[in-house]
């Protein structure tokens, strides 16, 4: 056993406990910290792996911003985030049926796998650029320009079109209150803001003269 | 027996376990959040499978790259799915998935 063997062996564990937590707690904001302990763990892998700027990227942008927007959520929701009481039966056969022959194809397929037999394969010399900042830059602003701008375009429509679907507006509540679509796009969040009356025109006015 | 980790069915054997963990989290819980943080944890280990057999094939980065544009989608597949779970929140005041029957009624 040298440092590698225990590295890959640690941040393997991490991978899966996380795993394991993220599935299995009752509070979705353990859940949260689960993924987040799995995502480092996969970091750590990707150093294992020769892939410096994926190990970079994946602590950046998931344990940075993924994580975050989830405990963000979480946050907003308040106690309403965690599982239900009421319909905790509901479909709880169908449910863990359904899990539970996901897990034995998963084991059924492991067994074939182990059956099979073939020699391991083992991880030849690698460059000391591989996986490289250096490296990957230049191959994505080389071959893959088109897809890495369209990549840019299409994180920029996402947030629009999350801006836009989490944004309710009070405005259009008063007016068209009896459709689902028009309570889920502009309706209140929390049901207790629903009795709240909407500012008036003269209190609108008089905030926006405070505010100036 | 010291060249744990130095095999790539390691690395695929370990991202199986978290792809059926994370199938298995979806299927079975019904708090839609932990849903989404289900995908998330599927993704990382489809990630972790690409970045291993590029590992393996040492002569270009293209799996490497792969995982990038990967993270990227995921990132705004995360941002779009927790707006979609505020808006039905708004609508039911639940985040179960199994509260989402308009189309049935």
């Amino acid at each position: 056993m040298n440092v590698g063997n225990v590295f890959f062996a640690l941040s393997s564990l991490l991978a899966l406990a996380g795993a394991f937590m993220t599935i299995a707690s009752r509070s979705p904001i353990r859940s949260a910290v689960g993924l987040l302990i799995t995502i480092v763990g996969i970091a750590a892998l990707f150093l294992k792996l020769n892939a410096q700027f994926l190990a970079a990227i994946q602590l950046i942008v998931y344990a940075g911003a993924v994580v975050v927007l989830f405990v963000f959520v979480i946050m907003l929701l308040g106690p309403d985030a965690g599982d239900g009481e009421g319909t905790v039966a509901r479909a709880r056969v169908a449910r863990y049926g359904a899990g539970a022959f996901f897990a034995l194809l998963a084991l059924g397929a492991a067994h074939l796998v182990s059956r099979a037999g073939g020699k391991p394969t083992l991880f030849g010399l690698v460059r000391p650029e591989h996986g490289s900042v250096e490296a990957i830059g230049s191959l994505l602003f080389r071959g893959e320009v088109i897809p890495f701008e369209l990549a840019t375009a299409l994180l920029i429509v996402a947030v629009v079109g999350a801006i836009a679907v989490a944004r309710g507006k009070p405005h259009v509540r008063r007016e068209k209150q009896g459709s689902p679509t028009a309570r889920m796009f502009h309706g209140p969040l929390m049901a207790r803001d629903a009795q709240r009356p909407l500012p008036t025109k003269a209190q609108k006015a008089a905030a926006k003269a405070g505010a100036v | 027996m010291n060249m744990l980790g130095n095999y790539v069915e390691h690395y695929t054997m370990l991202s199986g376990a978290l792809f059926t963990l994370g199938c298995i989290g979806f299927l079975v819980r019904r708090n839609v959040l932990v849903q989404l943080m289900c995908i998330e944890l599927m993704l990382n280990a489809v990630n972790l499978t690409l970045v291993a057999f590029n590992r393996l094939h040492t002569g270009d980065m293209n799996g490497q790259v792969f995982a990038f544009f990967i993270i990227a989608v995921a990132a705004a597949e995360a941002a779009v799915g927790l707006a979609i779970v505020l808006a039905f929140y708004r609508l039911k005041s639940s985040v179960q998935s199994d509260e989402a029957d308009q189309l049935r009624h």
